[in-house]
Order: C-alpha cells, then sequence, then structure tokens
C-alpha cells in the first residue's frame, strides 16, 4: 500500500486536456443539447486493430476520457454513438447492422479511420465494402491511418457541441 | 543437415524427388504430393524438432505447374530452413494435419480458397469463407477476378458441434464484444461452471488481403502489409522488406540493420507493456491495467516524437528505413527510454505481489508442451510452455546475433507464466535499446539516399522467398512470389495469431468461463492479421 502512495505522488496528475490538433468533418444533423453525457459502442468492422487501440488508449489516464462524460458501453442498447472501424467486412455485415438497430433513438453514427471512410488501402478486396457508410448512416468521419487519440478525443468533444480551446 | 539431405537424395531412389537449392541456410526440395506426408513424417523424427514456419498453396496453372504446396520447415539449432515443394496438384492433396496438427487451419483455408481437396483431412470443414458464400467462390485461384460476389452472400447459420448430456449448456460469445475488440464469435460448452469445451468461430474479419495484394507493385504491396494488423506493423513489414531483399540479393548496411533491430525492439516493448496491463484487465485489476496503459501511452508518445508515427507505420521500406533519427533525437530517445524503462521496474512488483492477481492467473489456461509443439505455437505462448524458439535465437537476422538473444522460457504453460514471460522479455528489450542506442549515437548521420538499396538491384522473378520475424505476437512469415512484371504474383502471410489461435480453445477446458478474458488476453492474438 505505501509502495501504491509513493508512486501515486511521485506520477502526480498525469490526465492532461485536450491538445487542438486535428480536422474533422462534421456532416449531418447533430444535437446542439448534446452536452452532458455520450455514452459509445465501439463496433469493429474488418479493421487492423489501430483504430481499435487508438479507442482504447482513450480511456487511459493521460486522456480519461470519462472526466468529460464520454463512457464506453458495453452493450448497443445503452449508446448514443457507434463509433465504426475498418472498411466493412461482409462476414459482419449482418452483425453490424444488428447492432445499429439495437441503438434506441436518436442515435449516430462515427466512421473511424480513412478505411472505415472510403475503404482505404482494403479498396477493391473481395470480401469488404469501401467504408462503412455503404451499410450504416454516418454522421460524422474522423481521418487518419489510425486517427490519433487527440483527433479522437477532439471529434467526440466536438460532436457534443463542448468548447475546445 | 547432411543426414536429411542424404535421406532425400536416397528417398526409394525416386527420380520424382529433386534439389531444387541446398545453400547453408536455406534449401528447396521438389518432392512429388503423394510422398509429403512420408517425408514430413520422417523430418518431425528428427531433434530437435523442426517448426513449421508457414504452408502455401498456389496456383501456378499458367506456369504449368498446376496447383503447388509449399511447407517451409526450419531446424532449430541448425539455422537451417526446408522448403518442400509440391507441384502439379489438380484437384486434391494428401492432408498432413494428421501427422502435423498445425497445418490444420492452413489446409482448410487452401479448400475454401481454392477448392482443392485436402484427402483425408479429419475436420474439414469451412474456416475462412463463413457459410453463405456460392459454391464456386474459391477467390485466390487465378482466373477468379474480384468482382461483386460479395454482393449474393447470404449468411448461413455457423456450423458446431452437438453436445448432449444433463446439464450442459452453451454460451455463446460475439462476434461483437462488450470492450474495444475485434470481432470472433466463442461457443462455450459449460456444465456448471467449468468449460468442457470451446469453439472459436474466427475470420470475421476476413477482407480478402491475400487476393488483393496480388497484381500490385512492391510499394503498394508495402502499405497494405502494414495495415494487416495495427500492432505488428514493423514485423510484418521487416518480414515482407526480408523477402524482396532476398528476391533482389541485397545486403543492406549496417547502420540500417542497427535501426531495425532499434524499431523491432521498440515495437516489442510497447506490444509487451501495454498487453500485460491488459491482462490484468482480463480479471479486472485496474491497477495493473492502469500501469500497463500509461507505459503504452507514453511509448507510442516516443514512437510517434522520434519517428513521426505511433505505431511506427512507414518506417521500413524494402532495401533500407525511410529515415533514422538525427544525433540529438538519438540521445533524448535513450534518456526518455531509460526513464520509461525504470518506471516499468517501479509498477511491476505490484503486480506480481497481488495475491488476489496470482490466484487468477497461476494454473489458467494451461498448454501443454507436447500440445504447443503439435499445434505449432509460437512467440510468448510458446516459450512460457516449455519450447525455446524465439526467432531471434534460432535464426541469425539484423543485430541479434551480436545481441546474444536468449528465448525466455517458462515451463508451466499457465497464464501466469505467459506473463512473466512477457515481463523478462521486456526487460531484455529494455536492455537491447540501450546497447543498440549507444551504438546508434556514435553512428554517423545518414542521407537520405544512401537508406535505400533497392533502387536498380534485379529482382528475381517467379522465384519464392520468405521473410520471417519475431514479433511481439510470435515469428511471422511472409512468403512472397513475384509474377514476370515484378508484380506480386501471390503473397502468403503466416501471422503469429494465425500460427497460436487454434491452440487457444484447447487451454479452456477445465477452466470457468469467466477466466476465458484472461487466458485470451494472455495469448493476445490479433484477428486481423489472422483473418487477413
Amino acid at each position: 500500500m505505501l509502495s501504491l502512495l509513493l508512486r501515486k505522488l511521485k506520477i502526480g496528475r498525469l490526465t492532461e486536456k485536450v491538445r487542438n490538433s486535428h480536422l474533422s468533418q462534421g456532416s449531418s444533423d447533430l444535437p446542439a443539447s448534446f452536452r452532458q453525457s455520450l455514452h459509445i459502442r465501439h463496433l469493429a468492422c474488418g479493421s487492423c486493430n489501430a483504430c481499435d487501440w487508438e479507442m482504447a488508449a482513450l480511456s487511459n489516464s493521460l486522456y480519461d476520457h470519462q472526466h468529460f462524460g464520454i463512457d464506453f458501453v458495453a452493450s448497443p442498447r445503452h449508446a448514443d454513438l457507434l463509433m465504426c472501424t475498418g472498411p466493412g467486412s461482409t462476414h459482419l455485415l449482418k452483425a453490424a447492422s444488428e447492432t445499429y438497430e439495437a441503438l434506441p433513438n436518436p442515435k449516430w453514427v462515427m466512421a473511424v479511420g480513412d478505411c472505415a471512410i472510403d475503404g482505404g488501402v482494403f479498396k477493391g478486396a473481395y470480401a469488404c465494402e469501401e467504408g462503412i457508410s455503404r451499410i450504416l448512416p454516418v454522421d460524422y468521419k474522423v481521418p487518419g491511418c489510425p486517427p490519433t487519440p487527440d483527433d479522437l478525443m477532439k471529434a467526440l468533444l466536438e460532436m457534443m457541441g463542448k468548447e475546445v480551446s | 543437415m547432411l543426414a536429411l539431405r542424404e535421406y532425400l537424395q536416397s528417398y526409394h531412389s525416386y527420380p520424382g524427388i529433386k534439389i531444387i537449392e541446398w545453400k547453408k541456410r536455406e534449401g528447396m526440395v521438389d518432392v512429388p504430393a503423394r510422398d509429403l506426408p512420408e517425408i514430413l513424417t520422417y523430418c518431425l523424427d528428427m531433434r530437435p524438432r523442426p517448426i513449421w514456419l508457414t504452408h502455401v498453396v498456389n496456383d501456378e496453372r499458367q506456369l504449368g505447374n498446376g496447383f503447388c504446396v509449399y511447407l517451409v520447415l526450419h531446424f532449430p539449432g541448425k539455422d537451417f530452413s526446408l522448403t518442400l515443394v509440391a507441384k502439379g496438384i489438380k484437384d486434391k492433396f494428401p492432408t498432413l494435419s494428421l501427422i502435423f496438427p498445425a497445418l490444420n487451419w492452413s489446409e482448410r483455408e487452401a479448400q475454401d480458397l481454392f477448392g482443392l481437396q485436402a484427402v483425408g483431412h479429419p475436420d474439414p470443414r469451412p474456416l475462412v469463407l463463413h457459410p453463405g458464400w456460392s459454391q464456386d467462390f474459391h477467390p485466390l485461384c487465378k482466373d477468379y477476378k474480384a468482382g461483386q460476389d460479395r454482393k449474393a452472400f447470404k449468411r448461413q447459420p455457423l456450423v458446431f458441434p452437438e453436445m448432449h448430456g444433463d446439464g450442459i449448456f452453451q454460451v455463446s460469445v460475439g462476434p461483437i464484444h462488450a470492450g474495444i475488440i475485434e470481432p470472433g464469435h466463442f461457443r462455450f460448452y459449460a456444465i456448471g461452471e467449468p468449460v468442457l469445451h470451446l469453439e472459436a468461430q474466427l475470420f470475421y474479419t476476413h477482407k480478402g488481403v491475400e487476393k488483393l495484394l496480388e497484381g500490385k507493385s512492391i510499394e503498394e504491396g508495402l502499405q497494405i502489409i502494414e495495415r494487416l494488423c495495427g500492432v505488428c506493423t514493423v514485423s510484418h513489414s521487416l518480414a515482407y522488406c526480408e523477402a524482396v531483399e532476398k528476391l533482389a540479393s541485397v545486403e543492406v548496411p549496417r547502420q540500417v540493420l542497427l535501426w531495425r533491430t532499434i524499431l523491432a525492439e521498440l515495437e516489442r516493448v510497447y506490444n509487451h507493456v501495454g498487453d500485460i496491463g491488459n491482462m490484468c484487465a482480463g480479471v479486472g485489476f485496474a491497477l495493473g491495467n492502469a500501469n500497463g496503459a500509461q507505459g503504452k501511452e507514453k511509448l507510442q508518445r516516443l514512437n510517434s516524437d522520434y519517428f513521426g508515427h505511433r505505431f511506427l507505420r512507414g518506417m521500413v521500406v524494402p532495401g533500407g528505413l525511410k529515415s533514422i533519427p538525427g544525433a540529438k533525437d538519438r540521445k533524448d530517445l535513450l534518456n526518455r527510454l531509460l526513464v520509461l524503462s525504470d518506471d516499468f521496474e517501479d509498477w511491476i512488483p505490484l503486480l506480481q505481489e497481488h495475491d488476489g492477481f496470482r490466484q487468477r492467473a497461476v494454473t489458467a489456461g494451461i498448454l501443454k508442451t507436447d500440445v504447443a509443439l503439435d499445434m505449432g505455437v509460437t512467440g510468448p505462448a510458446a516459450r512460457a510452455s516449455g519450447l525455446a524458439n524465439d526467432w531471434r535465437e534460432l535464426h541469425a537476422y539484423l543485430l541479434y546475433a551480436e545481441l546474444n538473444v536468449k528465448s525466455i522460457v517458462r515451463q508451466d504453460g499457465d497464464a501466469w507464466s505467459r506473463l512473466m514471460v512477457r515481463v523478462k522479455e521486456t526487460r531484455e528489450s529494455f536492455r537491447f535499446l540501450n546497447t543498440l542506442l549507444r551504438e546508434a549515437m556514435q553512428g554517423p548521420e545518414l542521407d537520405d539516399e544512401k537508406l535505400t538499396a533497392l533502387a536498380g538491384k534485379k529482382i528475381r522473378l517467379l522465384t519464392p522467398a520468405w521473410g520471417c520475424v519475431e514479433s511481439p505476437k510470435g515469428t511471422e512469415v511472409i512468403w512472397l512470389m513475384l509474377d514476370d512484371e515484378g508484380k506480386i504474383y501471390r503473397c502468403r502471410i503466416r501471422s503469429a495469431s494465425y500460427a497460436n489461435w487454434p491452440a487457444v480453445p484447447l487451454t479452456m477446458p477445465g477452466n470457468i468461463v469467466p477466466d476465458f478474458p484472461l487466458i485470451n488476453k494472455s495469448f493476445e492474438l490479433c484477428y486481423s492479421c489472422c483473418d487477413r
């Protein structure tokens, strides 16, 4: 216990302010009143797992998404937003649309990473779509291969209508 | 290797066997398909027992060879790799899975993607293509051109074994999981809490990458290879570049080898630190998870600061490197690594001395040595089960021979052993990085032209070559053949995850369902580079 406390004192506070670092492309009608909390469900649709790891990084102590009211939830029934990674592999399309159906209204979809937006390097492969927008209505796009956690955080906050300095 | 060579030469004194190439480190032998099982049996009886590197099926009908099977074996201790080639296969080949279960998946994959039949295969169910594709859809045949077949895909129910008896029930999980994880379907057959049997249905992220690579130039191919899997970018691109450099007979300069070794070790360190943290997440041990995630984040920021990408993408190119950091950066890089290495030593005891965590991890998910051997398991999973098969030790590549790498081996084969192997390997990697960066600090500044030696070299066409690299997950193998225009003719990707996944369900029986996250994370396998 003592070693734990000492370590805590040595490290101090880790969580950082969000850095203003990127461009994201908003598109559709996002709510202006969406300010309290945002619950997200991740949907991996054939990604190379780099985007997934960057999303997972949001929960580490340096970004700590929870202090913005953002959380990743276990069931689509609890989610407002579906964050999709990957170009949309054929084997997953049914599960992907079922996941989308399971989200309660109102609901939004974010395409995370280049291949979720337009297929990226996997364009033209026989068992995947050219972007998740071919099967789900995408409201928000975050480019990058993969987008950094900073990019993701900023995009999420922007989407929630929060000011990012 | 002389005994093996003599055996092959005298084999039935049969003219079908032809030694195409026999060099110090590599050999290639043509054998008739029907003799493959017997020759493989002979090889597997040798001690130390050979490990498999890759198993490739190739459609060479246009070249007049029919379908071909390439099986690459490595003989540990002798640093010799042998490719057995069976040409002229029409529509069936004898299965090798009964002799060597490690080839089970690869042969099933050949049935799906080429429409060949592995005669006598113990489990001929489809693997890579889920039920729902049209019957004659065999995308890796050369006469198939990527089209719109996916539009006709109608998902059919998956086939699972039935199980009967009082109190037996099934728990079905996935393909979409509760966390931020890749997709896969797991079917637990449980009686009470203990698991009797586990079926893992993967290949949900199958995109058809091997077909996509065909017809691409070497540079275009690299873009895709780097994106096979997010966290093994360096290893995959190194394996790919090794294959290309073999074909071009290029020797890369020492400075390039040095920096490639540094990149490979940086990748190992950030992965291992993150994976150790993730194992803690598997049992809900937030303290370990938080420290692992912090460590990983700091290491990835270091990657980004000195190499421009958090996953080190874009650094390794055929023939060399894109760029290397300047003198001042090298010193800073080393200093920051030393701090992170101290930090690692600081929090690891918290985990090792935590009774609750030990209780969960010790004896969870035991992988026995003989199973690991038969299933061709690789990486930390194999080393935790007593197999000293670190490719950095087995084969002299990059600068590993000078670093005198020794496989970190433990005998128990449980989740705890896999964790401890990672801990020790991380420690070793920090030590290697220290040595390597000290050498790098003495090294000259290099201009970009010296970093790529491939330009203007003649590349051998229609000849197979493979590259092999020890990634944080295990040995990654990329097998490559170029067509007569220098474009990719066939590229087979045998990732460490592909080799290890079939072994994961075997470790479950007897464990309880809630231990699966821990056991799964102790293997820490990717879905993407397995499914491709």
